[in-house]
């Protein structure tokens, strides 16, 4: 098992979304998160006082899967998000010991 | 700090209120011993109350007319709208998160404190003669120009009669509440300088030493029938100048005092490091709408009748505000591309400000003229001169309220027309020497010396008070509460809480 977690523009949520869906993909958690990378931030003027906002809102997909679906929905996830100007995000990989539904109290793929 | 309320103190503190809120008897219309009025009295009576004129000549005795009382019951409640909730809602989305709820308790807190004051003897203190009375005192006498009188303390004989000294046709106790929404609404307003960090038992302590030493006397002297500056109203006005809702006697007198406080308090914590902006423009530009509409109240009820006058002062209000709201907006487009919300804001607020002294006396063009002169002035005060000399004016209170109301104040002086408000030339105005400086082309030098005499008591005033009240109580909370916002330490809320 794999998880992925995506930085995604927020814009770009309900396209990935739809994307990861039509793979068969029935589960994701999704968090309104804040970050920088080589985007940089914008500045804001309130009465003349500039702030620089560093911190720009992103979302976070969390989707857990079985390793042979991985590639294809990082495909799909990339292909989604993509506008190909500054700022798109990024995709990570990491490995996924065990999961287990609470309902069923299955464990493994089973419970994904 | 805590105070215990042990059971003596609550008595000590109750009981003389329930004692003085009995009803005193409030005199009824002493008709009865008056002869019949002929059928001509009473239509000149009735004309009278049309024109919102003196009816004394009909000998039938002033009472409240339905229309008159009407509206200024509607501008009453206006004038409260503009604190409860415009200024919550401006003042609570242009702080940030951690402190909206300081905001709304200032705003309510000194709502009930002033109400309380006005009831006891601030009204009386304001809107009384006594002091002038031949039989007073020579101290009294010569106080009579700064402070009214004792005769309607705790609202003694404020009932439904007309009090004539200011309004031939409203009962007395619609025009004390109607004053008593500009009393709560300009101590509220300083508190915008030191948003963010100062405590609420110091914005309680200061609000009520501010009340007596400032805003009693002052208001006094602008509007009181006896009154110093009183030039429209008062035959023995020394320096006969013009304000018609308040350019002084809020205006000023919020702004001017904001400066020298946030001047004493000091910088917030972080100040020109840490982002310090708006959390919610949307909140601020509501409550931005509320003042606009709150204003007419202000404004078109300072004529104190649905008349003639109150009419042009509602349109002045509304031209200089929408000119004063293009102008800002348009500055910031020109210099930075991109015309803000909080710009339409402060534009709205500069203009609306500027015309406060002046709606009543000025006509339509005169109104473009104020809206234009305070959005630009405003705009200059709140972003050069404050980026360069760099106060922290939280919400530029002294940018916008101070600057605006004395440019208002000097181009009242130039634009006041009697065309627009022929009490410039009534017999008051005749004997005190402002009829004759209006036709000189003169009033703005009068104006001048009514701003130099305002200054004169809120600087030196508001300045002792704030060393008094960081000798009684402080005035910043100490360690880390600042950085952690005033909601949790002073009031033990959150504005917004998760999973709410």
């Amino acid at each position: 098992m794999k998880k992925i977690e995506a930085i995604i523009k927020p814009f770009k949520i309900e396209e990935v979304k739809d994307a990861l869906s039509e793979l068969g993909i029935e589960g994701m958690t999704v968090t309104e998160v804040k970050g920088f990378g080589r985007q940089k931030g914008h500045t804001e003027i309130y009465r003349g006082s500039e702030y620089t906002v560093d911190f720009l809102p992103k979302i976070k997909l969390e989707v857990i899967l079985a390793d042979s679906s991985v590639d294809s929905a990082i495909k799909a996830i990339v292909a989604a998000a993509k506008t190909g100007k500054i700022g798109d995000g990024k995709v990570f990989v990491l490995p996924v010991e065990n999961a287990i539904r609470i309902r069923t109290e299955e464990t493994g793929e089973q419970a994904v | 700090m805590t105070i215990t309320l042990s059971p003596r103190l609550l008595t000590a503190i109750v009981l003389p209120i329930l004692l003085f809120s009995f009803p005193s008897r409030v005199s009824a219309s002493p008709a009865s011993s008056v002869p019949t009025p002929t059928l001509e009295q009473r239509v000149a009576y009735a004309e009278a109350e049309r024109a919102n004129a003196d009816p004394s000549a009909t000998g039938i005795a002033p009472a409240a007319s339905p229309a008159h009382t009407g509206w200024m019951m509607v501008s009453a409640a206006l004038v409260l709208f503009m604190t409860l909730p415009g200024l919550i809602l401006f003042y609570g989305g242009l702080v940030r998160q951690k402190n909206v709820l300081s905001m709304a308790a200032l705003c309510l807190g000194i709502t009930a404190l002033v109400a309380v004051i006005w009831w006891a003897c601030g009204y009386s203190l304001v809107f009384g003669k006594s002091f002038a009375a031949e039989d007073a005192s020579g101290l009294a006498h010569a106080a009579s120009p700064f402070l009214g009188g004792t005769e309607f303390f705790f609202l003694k004989n404020v009932g439904a009669a007309p009090n004539t000294d200011y309004a031939f046709w409203i009962p007395q106790n619609v025009f004390c509440i109607f004053q008593l929404a500009f009393a709560i609404i300009t101590p509220v307003l300083i508190f915008g300088a030191s948003a963010e960090r100062m405590k609420f038992t110091s914005v309680v302590v200061f609000a009520f030493l501010w009340f007596f030493i400032v805003y009693i006397p002052l208001t006094h002297m602008v509007w009181g029938s006896t009154g110093l500056l009183n030039g429209v109203w008062n035959p023995k006005a020394l320096i006969p100048a013009i304000d018609f809702a308040g350019g002084m006697v809020v205006e000023m007198a919020c702004g001017w005092s904001a400066l020298v406080l946030c001047l004493i308090l000091g910088r917030r914590k972080g100040f020109g490091r840490e982002p310090m902006m708006p959390h919610s423009m949307v909140l601020a530009s509501v409550g931005t709408g509320i003042l606009w509409v709150g204003w007419y109240g202000f404004n078109a009820g300072s004529a104190l009748a649905a008349d003639g006058i109150a009419a042009n002062a509602f349109l002045t209000t509304t031209l200089a505000g929408a000119v004063a709201s293009l102008v800002w907006p348009l500055v910031e487009f020109l210099q930075r591309g991109k015309p803000s919300v909080l710009g339409f804001c402060s534009g709205a607020v500069a203009g609306l400000v500027g015309i406060t002294p002046a709606c009543g006396f000025v006509d339509a063009g005169g109104a473009v003229i104020v809206g234009a002169a305070a959005s630009l002035i405003s705009y200059v005060a709140c972003t050069t001169i404050k980026r360069a000399l760099r106060y922290d004016d939280t919400l530029d209170v002294f940018g916008v309220h101070g600057v605006s109301g004395t440019v208002g104040l000097i181009l009242t002086g130039i634009l006041a027309t009697a065309a627009a408000n022929p009490n410039l030339l009534g017999a008051p105005a005749g004997a005190n020497g402002l009829k004759a400086a209006l036709e000189a082309h003169g009033l703005w030098l009068v104006q001048c010396k009514a701003i130099g005499i305002t200054l004169l008591l809120v600087l030196p005033a508001t300045l002792l008070i704030t060393l008094a009240v960081r000798q009684l109580v402080g005035l910043r909370p100490g360690g880390e509460i600042e950085s952690q916002g005033l909601d949790i330490h002073d009031h033990g809320e959150e504005g917004y809480t998760l999973n709410g």
